[in-house]
């Protein structure tokens, strides 16, 4: 056990059980999974993705590139979760990922032999030979050798939730200065949000030993937390991830269950923020960065900022006996903290040579040897055994199980680039700072490059009453708690260029420094391009750790400084973000609303089956026993409405109720008919084009009264006719004195067909008299009333073909409406019918509909040229008279029978004339619409075809090589019924 | 240099000895017979195309950046030629035969991989419309297969079959269509191109033309001096509108965000393109293991190359209707390309409207598939000063005459394409 004696924040009284790789351990509370495996003396803990190079824990962040394991199992198992970042909970289940067939001995570990051949980029130069080989051979090969975790195996059981939060000022992270920042405005009574990723607020204050005000930095953290807690103006965030700057809005992600098991009941796993601030402060803090050389990847390896954490927050020793690689003091303050600890520290590798004697007494007080300018050039062990030192004066041996590794710190930078803006190099720090930053975001902190604790604070508290002032709050800056002000020093270096073996600077990607020259040398020397062609930076990591060193190796090699040679950029997300958490609770049947017609539960106690039609639950049929199949009982629904009566909820229609003394001339400018000139009481059918002349929507619109009308639109094009007329409305024609109302919901409309539809309308309204045959003819309208007082409003409209009425009651009526027709036909034998038999009708009466008004067909395609005026202008009346539109070879509708009568239609097929080969070439056009007619006794179908009805009496083939049928058709006129209209005027 | 397993060998022997720059790093010329600005798929495909194919090796692209920096560097990797209608598809579909012998073309694996794509089906309609289109396909050449549902299920378990809001009734699948390493596309033609002696110029920004007295352009200017050129060809994607601006020409085009994601890395599990016929979400799996899938525009006119939360979660939604077993897997990157939408959803490649100028624009979001006949016909288009035949219904006049190839019959809304 590396367990400490004493120390960290972790409740030794609370024990929690896990296993990794089926072994069973122990951790305590507060624990990750990282420091309870180190506690635990488990230092292999993955594979690479490259070269399956065995791997241990580097970091103690969410930047960690190899600590990578499968957490929990089955529907619920998260591969690639960072073992550094997972809090430890009882029951804990983890596994490594992307090995077989063990985690120690991995088989595909022979492509670390074969890394001279498999360096940067060698896909793109080989595998091409043979030609079938790459997708029969080597693709298959590599995509099972790449990838890492292996996803869940069923649908997420647990759900995510979405939230919206405002502030006057969100600020990102608390440490030192986060803290100071949320102090300074909450005290000046501005709206705080304090969002912090971790499960335990302080930053890097839980992970050092200092002095603030002569307290422990615990005691400071704890009594911030508290003033900040008795603020009701401040709001605190813990295991909230500030993933991504957006435009006028943060996403974060909160964890708030995963450092349990499973959810509690009705508790989401994680919760989607959206956070809209007024200003925002960064305080994201600084990450330590890796140093290239020989075996820099070999487990036992870690950031010494890390090991400096699992030595003081977490209790632990990562390492029995440890060597130190910087080019930085804050390294050696975590080996003096290792060695307090009771941790053996061996030796400071250090490159500088001038390092103060305030830091190199500090080694010397502890007995710590200390080698300036001194490399380690490799390292050897399955774990880490063997350090190789450059010192200056010869090779030296150092036989350790731990070497603490730190390149100096790099400022979190990574939001301000969310809007594009390019971070700056400072050669004081050799990092990069921030740039521009996205509106109303300060960075405060380390962020910012300032790295010492006491400015940290100062800066804080600055940058948050700053922007409280900003924001009107009167705030002046506070007086910083006295604290260190230590230096960094740390110095440019990133690369042991006497590196034995592979020096690695993209760990999990085995992106190494001979890539970095290899890319520049074949000419990939803009830093994206050496992303892309090295896959350094894009590996789960996004680049956290090895961008930097990366592009200094670049301007290295090609000569140049690194601002010459470019710079890093970051994109959303900071941090991995689980994908359902974007979808909250739309998935399954809450993907989108559903939207059940009036008289849904009426429909359903008759047995109706339900088809989707966009957002509604529409009938599609009502089967009868005895029926096998539904054309069966679509057959009966249409013959029983040609001979008798029907009715079928036709509620999804799109309503638009408009009023005003100009609706005439609006509507005059919107359809290609004329409608100002109808009277009040009639109904007119109705086309409408879009600005190109293609048709947009086709409708029935009544004149209610004078200046009242009701609009009907498809149930398809609801919203976007609703749309268009506001749209023309107010930015065409606003000078028009037209009211509109979008009344799809509001009413609800049963429509009856059948010869027999007058007798049962009549027994569900209160005045029969008012629908006679004389008071309401065909397309005609009338307001009235049913079952004893309901307002209604009753069309004489047909879309059967039949006589037909559609009677519109309040919504809240509709189930009522739907049950008193039912109960007022049972005398003529009245049948539900669905959308199925709907369709068969409307085909057989030749009515477009859904697939002809395709977007792509104009009025004269569609047979209404000679609706469209010549009197007027309207809507797409000009570009639909393009050439294009004159085309004599644009398809046109036609109706279609089969030559041989037992043959059966299916859309879709096209049609091609006999003997003609099929090309595109010989396309004359397609089949829109098919369906067995019952009424006729053979299949017909709608389509449209070159020549149109000039083609009436040819025969065409109606070829479908898709399902294997090829047959000859009759070209008819696209009305199959009654084409004289006889029945709907009876 | 030839890439070959002897190269490999030796190069793997020696610690890369034997490398050498794939392209050269070339400063431009004060004259050339074809200048092309905008180095990515398309640009360099049109070089290449026009050393190869005419002869013409006396071309440099001009590139402001890096070559492949602009969307050849932002998309989702797929080709296909699934479209309907008869001016798309035989394009499209050279395209995909234009693929399917890239690597040996161009000795460079590109890895074109044709792992089939899959529109799925939800109703009835939905099937119909997708019968039309893959008779049209087949019609083409292109191949085509209606799958019922039994078949999606075979195939793609792990759809969500039993509990969705709208159910998977079947797909239209075209198995010759696929994904490719999108940069190795990039790098590939650069490559091929300067071994034809074509000057890639990067780091050379293109600040406006010069005219002649009759107002015919002559040539650039750029970051690096004026550069003259009998004839000057765009292949500027989301830039063009701002390049032909300072000719004051105004294109029936808008530039929108198109956002695009990946996930982290995970085990084989997804093994073709499969696009939602419910809602806007389409994926497929990279040979790295990424998912990497896309949906709709944001839906407004912008030149920043980021998207924003509320697409995002759109688009998983659709995922997660679809897909309810990714909802542990993160999202590793998002980022948003500049799509320039024309009014009928279809690109343009024609001569002009200047003398001396050349078009190639408007690919809304689908240009990654088109890059080789692209690059092709559009080379055809300099060379001949006609346009190619498999091109032709791509000309810039088809908004006046009204020969529009509206595939999704949306209407003159690049936004709705």
């Amino acid at each position: 056990m590396s367990r400490l004696a004493k120390g960290g924040q972790i409740d030794r009284s609370r024990p929690l059980a896990f296993t990794f790789d089926d072994i069973a351990y122990q951790g305590y509370f507060g624990d990750t999974l990282a420091s309870a495996l180190l506690a635990n003396d488990v230092k292999l803990v993955g594979r690479s993705f490259k070269y399956h190079r065995p791997r241990g824990i580097l970091t103690a962040g969410s930047e960690e590139p190899n600590a990578l394991v499968e957490l929990r199992s089955g529907a619920r198992r998260e591969p690639n979760t960072r073992a550094t970042t997972a809090e430890l909970f009882d029951g804990l289940e983890a596994a490594s990922q992307n090995r077989w067939p063990s985690l120690a001995f991995d088989a595909m570990a022979v492509n670390g032999l074969l890394s001279p051949f498999f360096g940067a980029a060698f896909y793109y130069k080989t595998f091409m030979w043979p030609k079938a080989a790459w997708e029969k051979l080597y693709e298959p090969a590599i995509r099972r050798a790449a990838g890492l975790g292996r996803a869940a195996d069923g649908p997420d059981p647990d759900h995510y939730e979405k939230a919206h939060a405002f502030c006057d000022l969100l600020v990102i992270g608390s440490g030192p200065a986060g803290l100071e920042a949320a102090l300074a405005a909450g005290r000046a009574g501005a709206r705080v949000i304090l969002a912090e990723e971790d499960f335990a607020f302080g930053g890097r204050l839980l992970s050092e030993k200092t002095t603030i005000e002569d307290d422990t930095p615990g005691a400071y953290v704890t009594r911030a937390i508290a003033e900040l807690k008795s603020f009701t103006n401040v709001r605190l965030m813990v295991r909230t991830a500030v993933f991504g700057a957006y435009d006028d809005e943060y996403g974060a992600l909160e964890r708030v269950a995963d450092h349990v098991a499973v959810p509690a009941p009705f508790q989401p796993r994680q919760r989607l923020w959206k956070i809209i601030p007024k200003r925002v402060v960064l305080a994201a803090g600084a990450m330590d960065r890796p140093i290239v050389f020989g075996g820099n990847d070999r487990p036992g390896v870690m950031h010494a900022a890390a090991a400096q954490t699992y030595v003081n927050r977490f209790g632990v020793a990562p390492a029995k006996t440890s060597a130190v690689f910087s080019n930085n003091d804050a390294a050696w303050r975590a080996a003096f903290d290792a060695h307090d600890a009771g941790a053996s520290v061996k030796a400071i590798v250090d490159v500088r040579t001038d390092v103060s004697p305030e830091i190199t007494g500090g080694a010397q007080k502890r007995g710590i040897r200390t080698i300036l300018g001194g490399k380690v050039v490799s390292t050897r062990g399955k774990t880490l055994g063997i350090v190789s030192v450059e010192t200056g004066h010869g090779r030296e041996t150092l036989y350790v199980d731990g070497l603490m590794m730190s390149g100096g710190f790099s400022p979190n930078v990574h939001l301000t680039c969310h809007h594009g803006g390019k971070p700056s190099w400072d050669e004081t720090i050799a990092a990069f700072v921030p740039g521009k930053c996205p509106p109303g975001m300060t960075v405060a902190g380390a962020a910012t490059g300032t790295f010492s604790l006491a400015d940290c604070l100062a800066d804080g508290g600055r940058k948050g009453a700053a922007a409280a002032r900003d924001l009107g709050f009167s705030a002046a800056d506070p007086t910083p708690p006295r604290a260190e002000s230590e230096a960094t020093g740390q110095k440019p270096f990133w690369w042991v260029h006497e590196s034995k073996g592979l020096a690695f600077v993209d760990f999990q990607n085995d992106v190494k420094a001979k890539d970095v020259a290899l890319a520049h040398k074949e000419g990939f020397s803009s830093v994206e391009h050496l992303k892309r062609y090295t896959t350094l930076g894009m590996a789960t990591d996004q680049g956290k750790l090895g961008n930097v060193a990366g592009l200094a190796i670049l301007a290295e090699v090609s000569g140049r400084t690194i601002p010459q040679t470019g710079t890093t950029m970051f994109r959303p997300p900071w941090t991995p973000v689980a994908l359902a958490a974007f979808a909250g609770h739309h998935r399954g049947p809450d993907f989108r609303p559903t939207r059940p017609t009036p008289s849904h539960a009426f429909a359903e106690e008759l047995g109706g089956q339900f088809v989707e039609a966009g957002p509604w639950l529409r009938a599609a049929y009502f089967p009868h026993r005895g029926e096998p199949t539904l054309r069966d009982s679509v057959n009966r629904e249409v013959l029983a409405v040609r001979e008798r009566v029907g009715w079928i909820d036709v509620s999804t229609f799109g309503k638009i109720e408009l009023s005003g003394p100009d609706v005439g001339a609006f509507l005059d400018r919107v359809y290609i008919n004329t409608f100002s000139t109808l009277k009040p009481g009639k109904v007119r059918y109705g086309v409408m084009l879009r600005e190109d002349g293609i048709v947009m929507d086709d409708g029935t619109t009544t004149r209610l009264s004078e200046d009242r009308w009701a609009m009907t639109t498809t149930t398809a094009n609801a919203g976007r006719v609703y749309q268009h007329l506001v749209f023309c409305h107010q930015v065409l024609w606003p000078e028009l004195d037209v009211r509109m109302a979008s009344t799809t919901e509001q009413w609800a409309q049963i429509a009856i067909a059948g010869p027999r539809a007058r007798d049962v309308l009549q027994g569900v309204v209160d005045d029969a008299a008012a629908v006679s045959a004389e008071a309401l003819p065909y397309m005609g309208a009338a307001e009235t009333t049913v079952m004893g007082g309901v307002k209604a409003r009753v069309f004489r409209v047909s879309f059967s073909g039949e006589l037909g009425y559609e009677v519109a009651v309040p919504a809240r009526h509709g189930e009522a409406l739907a049950r008193a027709i039912a109960k007022a036909g049972a005398a003529q034998d009245i049948v539900p019918y669905g959308l199925e038999a709907l369709a068969v009708m409307r085909i057989e009466k030749g009515h477009v509909s859904g697939p002809e008004l395709n977007g792509q067909t104009s009025a004269a395609d569609l047979g209404f040229a000679r609706m469209a005026s010549t009197k007027k202008d309207y809507i797409g009346r000009v570009l639909a008279g393009r050439e294009a539109f004159r085309d004599p070879r644009r398809p046109s509708l036609v109706g279609i029978k089969p030559v041989d009568r037992t043959q059966m239609l299916r859309a879709g097929a096209h049609f091609l004339k006999p003997g003609a080969k099929p090309t595109t070439g010989n396309d004359q056009g397609w089949l829109s619409s098919a369906t067995w007619s019952p009424t006729l006794g053979h299949s017909i179908g709608l389509g449209f075809l070159v020549g149109g009805s000039a083609m009436v009496g040819e025969v065409f083939r109606a070829w479908d090589g898709l399902r294997g049928t090829d047959i000859e058709v009759e070209i008819c006129a696209p009305c199959f019924i009654d084409p004289e209209g006889v029945r709907l005027r009876g | 240099m030839r890439y070959s397993l002897f190269n490999i060998v030796v190069n793997g022997l020696t610690g890369n000895r034997f490398t050498e720059p794939a392209w050269r790093a070339a400063t431009p010329k004060p004259r050339y017979d074809v200048v092309i600005l905008g180095g990515g798929g398309h640009g360099l495909a049109t070089a290449y195309y026009l050393a190869k194919n005419h002869g013409i090796h006396d071309v440099a692209v001009i590139e402001k950046g890096y070559v492949g920096g602009g969307n050849a560097g932002r998309n989702t990797t797929i080709f296909r030629s699934n479209y309907l209608l008869p001016g798309n598809e035989p394009f499209y579909e050279w395209s995909v035969k234009l693929w399917e012998g890239l690597e040996q073309t161009l000795n460079y694996n590109v890895m074109a991989s044709q792992r089939g794509i899959v529109n799925l089906i939800h109703s009835d309609a939905q099937r119909d419309a997708y019968a039309r289109r893959g008779n049209a396909m087949l019609l083409a050449d292109a191949g085509a297969r209606l799958l019922d549902r039994d078949e999606v299920r075979t195939m793609m378990p792990f759809l969500d079959f039993d509990n969705a809001r709208f159910p998977i009734r079947g797909g239209l699948m075209q198995p010759r269509a696929g994904t490719a390493r999108h940069d190795a596309v990039v790098w590939g033609f650069a490559r091929g191109a300067d071994k034809f002696g074509v000057d890639i110029v990067q780091n050379c920004e293109a600040t406006g033309f010069l005219r002649d007295r009759t107002g015919a352009v002559t040539g650039v200017e750029t970051s690096l001096g004026p550069i003259m050129a009998d004839k000057v060809a765009l292949t500027l994607a989301g830039s063009t509108s701002r390049l032909t601006e300072k000719l004051d020409l105004r294109l029936p085009i808008e530039s929108q965000v198109l956002q695009a994601f990946v996930s982290e890395a995970v085990k084989p599990l997804i093994p073709g393109v499969i696009t939602f016929g419910a809602g806007h979400f389409y994926v497929s799996q990279s040979d790295k293991g990424g998912l990497v899938f896309g949906g709709d525009l944001d839906g407004y006119n912008s030149y920043a190359q980021r998207g924003n939360l509320p697409v995002m979660e759109d688009v998983l939604e659709g995922g997660m209707a679809l897909m309810p077993m990714i909802g542990r897997l993160r999202l590793l990157r998002q980022w948003g390309g500049i799509c320039d939408m024309s009014m009928d959803g279809s690109p343009i490649i024609d001569i002009g409207p200047l003398p001396g100028l050349y078009l190639n624009c408007a690919w809304n979001y689908g240009g990654f598939k088109a890059t080789p006949a692209s690059g092709w016909c559009f080379a055809h288009t300099i060379a001949t000063d006609t346009p190619h035949p498999l091109s032709a219904a791509y000309r810039l006049d088809r908004f006046r005459t009204g020969k529009v190839i509206d595939e999704r019959g949306a209407g003159p809304q690049p936004n709705l394409h």
